[in-house]
């Protein structure tokens, strides 16, 4: 059997961990920037606040009904992540960690796996004060249909699917794990409404239609396994960096510095992972609730000769690829770096002229860069296009404590 | 000659602010080094001594007095264990009608009471009683304080 840990509401439970006071009570998390809504308490939820709705839209409601706003901390949920998902490291054999707050666990093993499941599930909350849903299927994708039913149907969020037929039926085809929207638009056009409708179809049509991920979603819901646990993290495919403007801007310097900022943490990233990319791309976006024409938003790519990860080379290419799609008239919103195609990075290939001398020289400085900044914080070491001002300070009116991952924000109760 | 007592504390800062340190049993000499000096190294690392449980444990600044009588003094540092199940006489980290409390917990055959345990002032016992919402959040397994 296949186990999906899902964690409840995982940003907002994280925040009631550490003030009781939020218990039965409404509370959402917003994201970077105090943006749009990423996390909803059931309460909130009740209220009718939907995810990803941007928080000025729901000012009414929220002092309406006290909801408690609380700005992404990531240092916080970071943390809590790391103690759920060691957890399950430990009781369960083999486990995949799929987002921060959801593992998947291979209980092939055991035979009894309900029991299992149900002691892990204890121990998590016991633990860490994180509630968790458990569904329990023979595959992956079945496993995140119990899921499912187990958050929203059972009192003690454990779901053990045994006859999926009767839940297939009802479950629609749009929340079933990997169906796309156009894939679910495509799907309900032609009458499949649940997901026991899909799995009725021909395969050949079905491969057809959505390319062999489709019929591998399609024998999952069959109870056929096609996904694998992967225990070990998947080297990325692409790495993006991007953030909203504090304030909408058409300043070219100022985007400017924005992008090498993004560029820099790309390469980081590249470099932490020991890969390169080839392929970057820029992205500026407008804001869609003030231009109603969306092709202003800007995007381009670019290919390096040859892989890289060096900072230099992917600023100047950022750069290069912003002012071929800066515009002077509109405002941006948000702006972003994004590098694909990434391949290890003792498996680049090199190019007839590669200068190896200069590249062994860049490569000492950048590790010698990535040592300072690791051990004296973020851009101790900084690169002129980044900008001389300190790093711009996240917009974060409701953050609260770093409680596990910092001496002077810990827990403080009266006694 | 007398081999000196000597020892060796190597402070390693490994990303958190507690430092491992190895002790070396042995002292110098500048003769020949002894063959079980490998065996002696042992390394004591206090983070892993108070914190048995990584996932479960959480630090905790107590303010103020009432736990005084308990070894508890205003800003000692608490180290909590979610994960345990609460036995009379545990010090434990309590969530009483929606506040954080630190208290002595009192099991009389079903009859849960929390204790404050100080000279100051007069704290009443907190008997828990079905129209209190009440929960265990932790227990409190060691207390760190600073004599200086």
């Amino acid at each position: 059997m296949i186990v999906l840990a899902d964690c409840n509401n995982f940003y907002a439970s994280c925040e009631r961990v550490f003030n009781p006071k939020l218990k039965n009570k409404p509370v959402i998390v917003l994201s970077n920037n105090d943006g749009c809504v990423i996390a909803r308490s059931n309460e909130s939820k009740a209220l009718g606040i939907q995810m990803g709705e941007p928080a000025f839209k729901i000012k009414d409601i929220i002092i309406k009904h006290r909801v408690y706003v609380f700005s992404t901390n990531f240092a916080l949920y970071g943390d809590m992540s790391s103690r759920v998902m060691s957890i399950l490291k430990d009781e369960s054999p083999l486990t995949e960690i799929y987002s921060i707050d959801e593992a998947f666990m291979d209980f092939s093993t055991i035979s009894d796996y309900d029991k299992l499941a149900y002691k892990i599930k204890e121990k998590v909350s016991i633990s860490t004060g994180i509630p968790v849903s458990f569904g329990v299927a023979k595959t992956k994708t079945l496993a995140k249909v119990a899921n499912h039913i187990a958050k929203k149907y059972t009192t003690d969020n454990i779901f053990v699917m045994n006859d999926s037929v009767k839940i297939l039926k009802k479950f629609p085809i749009s929340k079933v794990w990997g169906i796309g929207r156009s894939n679910s638009s495509m799907l309900i056009n032609h009458g499949v409404k649940t997901a026991y409708d899909f799995i009725n179809l021909n395969e050949n049509w079905v491969q057809q239609k959505m390319s062999i991920v489709g019929l591998k979603i399609l024998r999952e819901l069959k109870g056929i396994q096609c996904f694998d646990i992967n225990d070990y993290p998947k080297r990325k495919k692409s790495i993006c960096t991007s953030r909203t403007f504090p304030k909408d801007s058409n300043n070219l310097k100022y985007i400017e510095q924005a992008i090498s900022n993004h560029a820099t943490r790309c390469a980081e990233k590249l470099r932490k992972e020991k890969s390169c990319a080839l392929h970057i791309g820029v992205f500026l976006n407008v804001n869609r609730f003030k231009n109603s024409d969306k092709y202003q938003n800007g995007f381009r790519t670019a290919m390096f000769e040859v892989a890289t990860n060096d900072t230099m080379k992917i600023i100047e290419a950022s750069k290069l690829l912003l002012k071929s799609i800066y515009r002077k008239n509109i405002f941006y919103k948000k702006a972003g770096v994004i590098m694909g195609d990434i391949v290890p990075q003792n498996q680049v290939q090199l190019h007839l002229f590669n200068d190896s001398s200069q590249d062994i020289k860049i490569k000492k400085l950048l590790e010698n860069v990535d040592f300072i900044n690791k051990k004296m914080g973020r851009n101790t070491i900084k690169f002129l296009a980044q900008g001389l001002a300190k790093r711009e300070k996240l917009k974060q009116e409701n953050l609260s404590p770093c409680y596990t991952t910092r001496w002077e924000d810990i827990l403080k109760i009266d006694c | 000659m007398e081999k000196e007592k000597l020892s060796f504390y190597s402070l390693q800062d490994n990303g958190e602010s507690l430092k491992k340190i190895h002790i070396y049993e042995s002292g110098i000499s500048a003769g020949f080094p002894s063959p079980a000096e490998d065996y002696l190294d042992v390394d004591l690392n206090l983070h892993r001594y108070l914190v048995k449980n990584p996932a479960s444990t959480f630090f905790i600044v107590a303010k103020g007095h009432s736990m005084e009588k308990a070894g508890i003094g205003n800003d000692d540092l608490l180290v909590v264990d979610k994960s345990l199940k609460a036995k009379n006489n545990d010090i434990v980290i309590a969530v009483v009608n929606g506040e954080f409390t630190v208290k002595r917990y009192i099991d009389l055959n079903g009859k849960i009471c929390l204790r404050a345990e100080t000279e100051i002032s007069n704290y009443p016992d907190i008997e828990i009683s079905d129209s209190i919402d009440f929960e265990i959040w932790g227990i409190v397994t060691h207390t760190i304080h600073s004599n200086r």
